[in-house]
């Protein structure tokens, strides 16, 4: 097993090289830079922005500034935010938590409507309700989540004031303890189902084919026949086994809770890092918008690695390759 | 009847037999007719196809008429669904606006197939280093995070200041380019699976040619993959499209897209006051990626009806 994921780890590494070049050259070849930004206030001059691009080193060829980046990269410096004139990583570290809450909240229900739903639909198959489900879920999946959220913030907080409009906590409230949960908590409604309700369709319809597969295979039946109670047939013998495959969707979900939702978070003004790194693009501050997309793309691939091995731990069929 | 009737798929230089066993596609063509998301998607798409590309032809206005005296109107029996600051009519921008969206969808889906399609074949039937070059740049993209990507490229054709009636042609390339990888994969694991088998061996002994292998016999097996992975395809490109633009990154005015159109509520008071401006775009994309959601299932259950998800 260490030898798998040492050999995986390896193997990772010429992927994430080239992902880092790929993403560097991206946003090293974009004509705009900061300082052109900025070259649009009347009082900045070329001599000027020339020194400000001395001083960001925007002016040395492109290999050294991908080696003096990659290098940084490596002992975990990702460079100065030209917004907020702080280090990336103060700043992603400023801003990814209340992410992450959010982040956490949509996994939780995510998974647990997914799961109630698709179990269901998959024992009841073709009911009524597996009818009603299923075309709510092809629906909810077919939804870009700005609209779902625009209408939901429309509805619920300009129409009828049941929800704040946006933002993490009441403006100007200085709540503690308890109250702060709770005036956060009331913030989180909104976005935590809008994202929800996108994502869960998707999830619920990989229950639901995974629980139909198990049901028809053979130990069900001689589970059935050997007279155990329906639920523990269900739960202990079926879900199991159908859960297997859903390991992997869940390890390949997790970066996601550290991501943020870019979109979402802007239209409820939820300061997480996908919103600040949306606002760090209208500026050209790449510094951030570049170690935001590096730190994913890392997350990523940590996760595709995560994914395997506890595949292997938890199917031992596939542990030999 | 006879014996040798019965092998059908070895007769293969019999053209025209009266007894062709039962295609894949036929059987495949009357499992989609009888399903009903299928049909509903169809009727669905058809209604858009139209409303979009006939439907300003049925339309009294004119969008590039500016009246800002009849601006920020709500619906009425004129304007069914009202209309913007500059007065145009809502309706017949919403069917431009879906010209847009529509051909992005399925321009970039096609982008998809060629490289997807072409990168993915090319790495599983000639394998070595070919196929280690193309997988690993696909596990390089597959990597990197989608959105931001996009945004970045969206980004970058702002300050190569695009003209605005050519970005639509830069948004598809930039879509196909974000998204072929999950197509080439699949195709490569399809080739390398279809190469192991007796059918491809008989080619060999036949000593065809490598061009003859691909297009006469490996392709038809690898296409209803191509079709259902396109059809989704087209759904997610729409959904792409339409963030992009509503982000103010990817169409941008004269010609708007349904996400642009949904850019309106980025103003508060369009948000709060004028839903007629925001509201029908965001209906017009579920609808129709809905629609194609339906048919691309319907299809893969069609072709594959084992296969469940």
């Amino acid at each position: 097993m260490t030898q798998f994921i040492i050999r995986r780890l390896l193997q990772s590494i010429p992927t994430l090289i080239g992902a880092s070049i790929v993403i560097f050259l991206i946003f090293a070849l974009a004509p705009g830079d900061y300082v052109t930004r900025q070259l649009e206030n009347p009082k900045m001059t070329e001599e000027r922005a020339a020194q400000l691009r001395a001083l960001y080193g925007l002016d040395k060829p492109l290999p050294e500034r991908y080696v003096s980046w990659a290098t940084g990269l490596l002992k975990g410096d990702l460079g100065d935010s030209l917004m907020f004139r702080k280090p990336v990583v103060q700043v992603i570290n400023d801003f990814i938590w209340n992410s992450f809450i959010l982040g956490v909240a949509i996994m939780f229900f995510e998974w647990l409507i997914a799961s109630i739903v698709g179990i269901y639909s998959a024992i009841r198959q073709y009911s009524v309700f597996d009818t009603i489900a299923t075309l709510l879920v092809f629906i909810l999946y077919s939804l870009p989540s700005f609209f779902l959220g625009l209408v939901m913030l429309k509805i619920f907080a300009v129409d009828h004031r049941w929800f704040p409009l946006g933002g993490m906590i009441t403006t100007g409230s200085n709540y503690t303890g308890w109250a702060y949960i709770v005036d956060v908590a009331k913030h989180m409604v909104l976005p935590v189902a809008t994202l929800t309700l996108i994502s869960v369709g998707g999830l619920s319809r990989y229950f639901r084919a995974n629980m139909l597969e198990v049901i028809k295979q053979d130990y069900i039946r001689t589970a059935r026949a050997k007279g155990l109670k329906e639920r523990t047939v269900i739960f202990k013998h079926a879900l199991r086994n159908a859960l297997l495959p859903l390991i992997t969707l869940f390890t390949l979900e997790l970066p996601s809770l550290f991501a943020g939702a870019m979109i979402t978070e802007r239209i409820y003004n939820w300061p997480g890092i996908g919103k600040v790194v949306l606002e760090a693009i209208y500026v050209r501050d790449y510094p951030l918008f570049l170690g935001y997309t590096m730190l994913i793309t890392v997350l990523t691939i940590l996760a595709n690695i995560l994914a395997d091995v506890l595949y292997g731990v938890a199917d031992p069929r596939v542990r030999l390759k | 009847m006879d014996r040798l009737n019965a092998n059908q798929p070895l007769d293969y230089k019999k053209k025209n037999n009266p007894k062709k066993a039962p295609s894949i596609w036929r059987d495949a063509f009357h499992r989609f007719l009888k399903n009903k998301y299928a049909i509903l998607g169809l009727v669905i798409l058809t209604f858009m196809f139209l409303f979009s590309f006939v439907g300003p032809y049925f339309s009294p206005y004119l969008d590039a008429k500016i009246d800002v005296s009849k601006g920020n109107q709500p619906p009425s029996a004129e304007h069914w669904l009202g209309t913007d600051n500059l007065g145009r009519d809502v309706l017949l921008r919403l069917m431009l606006a879906g010209r847009i969206s529509l051909t992005i969808g399925i321009a970039a889906t096609l982008i998809i197939i060629l490289i997807g399609g072409t990168l993915g074949s090319i790495a599983g039937y000639y394998g070595g280093w070919l196929d280690v070059i193309i997988m690993r740049l696909a596990d390089i993209i597959y990597a990197m995070p989608g959105l931001p990507i996009l945004i970045m490229l969206g980004a970058i054709m702002s300050d190569l200041k695009i003209p605005p009636s050519q970005r639509i042609y830069y948004v598809m390339f930039i879509l196909g380019f974000v998204s072929w990888v999950g197509l080439a994969r699949l195709i490569r694991s399809q080739i390398l699976s279809l190469k192991e088998q007796e059918f491809m061996l008989a080619t060999e002994v036949l000593g065809l040619r490598d061009s003859k292998k691909i297009i006469k016999h490996l392709f038809p097996n690898v296409l209803p993959t191509v079709i259902v992975s396109a059809t989704l395809g087209v759904a997610s490109s729409i959904l792409a499209e339409s963030a992009l633009s509503f982000l103010g990154l990817g169409v941008i005015p004269p010609t708007p897209s349904w996400g642009y159109m949904l850019s309106a509520a980025n103003n508060m008071i369009d948000f709060a006051k004028r839903p007629w401006l925001w509201i029908p775009p965001g209906v017009a994309i579920m609808f129709s990626v809905v629609a194609i959601n339906f048919i691309g299932d319907a299809l893969r259950d069609a072709f594959d009806p084992r296969q469940k998800i």
